[in-house]
Formats: structure tokens, C-alpha cells, sequence
């Protein structure tokens, strides 16, 4: 076990951007779901290192920009 | 009679028997006595009176309940000089306090304002007045107008945003003072600043204000005198509803929400106590003896909010009355947010067909599910707050809604209302 402490990745939505694209969710169903309105609903827990490459794109891929990553220093 | 318990209480709204009534600057420093802030930055002065507002453990006024002192650490951290800005924007329908307070002692609030900025380093103040409060800002004003001719003080500039549930949220406020449309904005650290230019901003609810400048008269010691170790201090209270006194009132933290519904004299029985605002909840009235004050008050499902309580008659109908604050919360979204945008609306139709007794058999389950939908979702805590209210409608009125449910609706749902809505919406336009 690393003593380092790691970066954990989590997906945050702005919601004064977001427009319903639902892009987010077609690409990372993983982590995002869409409410009976079109719009993200987030699951919260740490993107995974086998989930990073695709949150990365969903969020480069939101037309409104309203979908960013958030790095936190947290326990490995 | 009451008058002898709440006087004793009196600090705010504190008055001279035998004295003037009047809120001039006089009246003012002979009932709370003099206060000298230093005009330019003093780092004793500072220290001393920043002490004294942290031990003695004043929090927010204006719903949010934040630590003061607190406050003022987040603005100086950032090594500028700050603005103070007065929110004295009371959006809340059912609450008159700020306004109460302006009329009485308008002076006690600049003073506040005064203390804050010379704490902070600032060396301006925004006062802020809703642009239907034509009274309050002719208040301030004449009080103004004294300080100056009496030499006191820095400048204070009052600007009149409009008249609108959201504009008093902190960020929306110092977006419109930026000249932006006054709607929230997405704060992902709150204990960053919010900025007008370069500036980092002091917000404080005017009622907090003039709580500071009584401990910066009296001290920590003093303010602890009333009220509870978690909870110290008086508070102001709007009262309405069916009761023959309604009105704004101060209060000591910790007394039991009951006795402040019967200081006010309930015209008959009671059926629910709103408690916080439109945005706060329901209180059962026989949970009645939970202490007014945060926390027992969360505990209880409820919240002190800024200071409301609305006395809702058996003869009334909670889930009617429940229905029409969704409906003009809804209305009142700052309409950038999905979830509340969309959710709002949607739950308040539920609870209109609910409420009328034409709901389907999931109508309890739809808004139940739909208020789990827009919780947390906002950039502001707008759509919490209703679903807060009404979640605890469900809970404080659940046998009379499963008789709604069930096609058999209370004869209340069709009394008037005892509550009030504004009428006029101006736009969320910044200033020209």
C-alpha cells in the first residue's frame, strides 16, 4: 500500500451552466444519470483510474462546459 | 400581560420610557451610549473589539447562521481592503424584522456597519434596500444625514436592488452590485470572498450589525447574558398568522417556540407553526416546546431561518397553504438551474391537485420522489429550502394529506389564506 497521498478525481456539475445536452451521460453512464427533466444527476464517488480517461472526454465534450473534474489531495 | 417578560429582553428594540421615541442620533447615544470608531485603521481597536464579537459567539442574522467574527477572518485573509455591504434586502414575505429594526434604530445599524468596516479595514459601505422599501430607505437616509452633519463616519452609499426572494442571497446581491443580473452564483469554496471589482466583500444582514455594535459597546460578556451557551443573544422575530398581536418582536435564543406563538395570542387552535420563512418548515404544535434556537430547532426538522413564525388556524389547511408558498417559490427560482427551474413547478402542480383533493393515487410518492430530485441540485439553496418545507408538510399534516390523497380533502383547503405573497416581480436586471 502507498503512504503517498493520492489524488482522487470527482465529477461536479455547474448547474447555472449546464443545458441538458445529456452528452455527459451517454458518454460516462458510469457515473452519470439524467432526471426526468435531461439533466446530470452525479454520483459523487471518486472516478477510478479505468474511468478517467472517459470522464476526462465527457467533460471536454459538454457543449456548455458545465461538466468539470475536481482533484483532491485524499488518502490512497 | 406579557409586556413586563419581553421588555426585559429589549436590546435592540430597547426604548426609554421617559425619554424621546424618536430614532434620531440624540436618542440614539443617550439609550445605548456612545461608540468611538476610530476613523483610520486601528490595530488595537481592531483586535479588542474582534475579540470581543468572536467569544461572543454572534452568528448570521439574515438565515444563514454563519459565525460572524468568522466572516471578517475569510475577508481579511485576503490582504485587501474590503467593502461593507449592509443586506438589509429582507426578500422573505413573512418577515419584517430588518425593516422594523431600520424604523427603530437605524442608527444602531450604522453603528454596526461603522464597527465592521473599520474591523476589516474597509473604508466604504453599501447599504442595500429593496426598491419597494421606500420607508426604510428614507430611514436610513435622515439617519445618514444626521451622522454626517454630526461628522461621523465613513462614507455610505444606499443602492436599491430589486425587490425579489433571491436578490438578498449574498451572491446575488454582489453580482448585482458588479451590474450583473441579481442571481446566485455557483460558489464551489464558500469560504472564498465573493468580490465587487478587486475587493473582496463583508455581507452582513443589517439585524447582525446592530448586535455588533452592541457587544462593541458592552462586550461579549454582556451579549452572553441572554439567550443560550450554543445559542447567545436576542434575536428579532416577525410574527403572523392567526394571532392578535402579530408583529416583530425580540427574543431571547432558546425560549420555547411555544411561548412565542402565545406571546402573539392565537386567535383559536392552532394546526401548524411555519418556522425560518417560505423557504424554512412546519413545526407541529405539539413539538411546540423545542427551544427557539439552531440547533434543538434542526433537530426538530425545522430551522430558525431569519427569524419567521406563522401561526396556521385549525380551520386552515396545511397542504393549501403548503401549495401556494411552492407555487410562488417556483416562481421566485432565479431560473438558472434545471432542477430547481423545472422541479419546482412540477412539485407545486402536484401539490395544487393534492391539496384540491384530484391527485392520483402516486401524487404522494411523485413529489416525495421529486423533492429527493432537486435537493442539492441548485447553485443556490433556493429548491432546498422548499423542499425542506415541504417534505415537512408531508410529516406535520400526514394524516390530513393521506385524506387529501385520498379524494377527501380537508374543509379547509378552501379558506383564504393566511399568509402573504407579494404581488409586483421586478426584474432581475443589475443596475444601469
Amino acid at each position: 500500500m502507498s503512504r503517498a497521498a493520492a489524488v482522487r478525481v470527482r465529477l461536479r456539475v455547474d448547474p447555472v451552466a449546464c443545458d441538458a445536452f445529456g452528452y455527459c451521460a451517454e458518454l460516462l453512464p458510469e457515473r452519470v444519470t439524467l432526471d426526468e427533466w435531461g439533466y446530470p444527476v452525479i454520483d459523487g464517488r471518486p472516478i477510478g483510474p479505468h474511468l478517467l480517461e472517459l470522464a476526462t472526454r465527457a467533460a471536454a465534450e459538454c457543449p456548455r462546459r458545465a461538466l468539470h473534474l475536481e482533484r483532491t489531495a485524499g488518502a490512497a | 400581560m406579557t409586556t413586563t417578560t419581553m421588555q426585559r429582553t429589549e436590546r435592540l428594540l430597547r426604548s426609554d420610557p421617559d425619554g424621546p421615541a424618536d430614532p434620531g442620533l440624540d436618542t440614539h447615544l443617550a439609550l445605548h451610549g456612545p461608540l468611538a470608531v476610530p476613523p483610520r485603521d486601528d490595530r488595537d481597536w481592531s483586535h479588542a473589539v474582534w475579540r470581543e464579537v468572536a467569544a461572543s459567539g454572534l452568528t448570521g442574522r439574515g438565515g444563514g447562521g454563519f459565525p460572524a467574527a468568522a466572516k471578517w477572518d475569510a475577508v481579511t485573509r485576503s490582504g485587501r481592503r474590503p467593502v461593507v455591504v449592509v443586506n438589509a434586502m429582507e426578500g422573505e414575505p413573512a418577515s419584517a424584522k430588518d425593516r422594523a429594526l431600520l424604523a427603530w434604530s437605524p442608527h444602531l445599524v450604522l453603528d454596526g456597519a461603522e464597527v465592521a468596516a473599520a474591523l476589516s479595514g474597509a473604508r466604504e459601505i453599501v447599504f442595500c434596500v429593496a426598491d419597494d422599501r421606500d420607508p426604510t430607505e428614507r430611514a436610513v437616509e435622515r439617519a445618514l444625514a444626521e451622522r454626517v452633519r454630526a461628522g461621523r463616519g465613513r462614507p455610505v452609499s444606499v443602492v436599491r436592488p430589486p425587490a425579489r426572494y433571491v436578490t438578498g442571497e449574498e451572491s446575488a446581491l454582489v453580482s448585482w452590485l458588479e451590474r450583473r443580473d441579481a442571481r446566485p452564483v455557483l460558489r464551489v469554496d464558500k469560504s472564498v470572498p465573493l468580490q465587487v471589482g478587486r475587493r473582496p466583500v463583508l455581507v452582513h444582514n443589517a439585524e447582525t450589525l446592530a448586535q455588533v455594535a452592541l457587544i462593541a459597546r458592552h462586550g461579549s460578556t454582556w451579549f452572553r447574558g441572554l439567550g443560550t451557551p450554543e445559542a447567545p443573544g436576542t434575536t428579532l422575530v416577525t410574527v403572523s398568522g392567526a394571532v392578535m398581536s402579530p408583529g416583530v418582536v425580540e427574543v431571547e435564543l432558546g425560549i420555547p417556540v411555544g411561548d412565542l406563538v402565545a406571546r402573539a395570542e392565537p386567535t383559536g387552535p392552532v394546526g401548524g407553526i411555519l418556522l425560518g420563512g417560505y423557504g424554512g418548515a412546519w413545526l407541529d404544535p405539539s413539538a411546540s416546546a423545542v427551544p427557539f434556537a439552531p440547533a434543538p430547532l434542526s433537530r426538530a426538522g425545522a430551522t430558525l431561518g431569519v427569524g419567521i413564525v406563522v401561526v396556521l388556524p385549525t380551520s386552515s389547511c396545511g397542504i393549501a397553504e403548503t401549495a401556494r408558498i411552492t407555487r410562488y417559490m417556483a416562481g421566485e427560482s432565479a431560473g438558472q438551474c434545471g432542477p430547481c427551474v423545472y422541479g419546482l413547478p412540477a412539485v407545486a402542480d402536484d401539490l395544487e391537485l393534492l391539496a384540491a383533493g384530484r391527485g392520483d393515487a402516486a401524487v404522494l410518492t411523485r413529489i416525495e420522489q421529486r423533492c429527493g430530485a432537486v435537493t442539492g441540485r441548485g447553485a443556490c439553496r433556493h429548491p432546498d429550502g422548499v423542499v425542506r418545507l415541504v417534505r415537512s408538510a408531508l410529516g406535520v399534516f400526514a394524516d390530513d394529506a393521506r385524506d387529501h390523497a385520498a379524494g377527501r380533502p380537508c374543509a379547509g383547503h378552501a379558506a383564504p389564506t393566511v399568509l402573504q405573497f407579494p404581488v409586483a416581480r421586478p426584474a432581475l436586471r443589475g443596475a444601469a
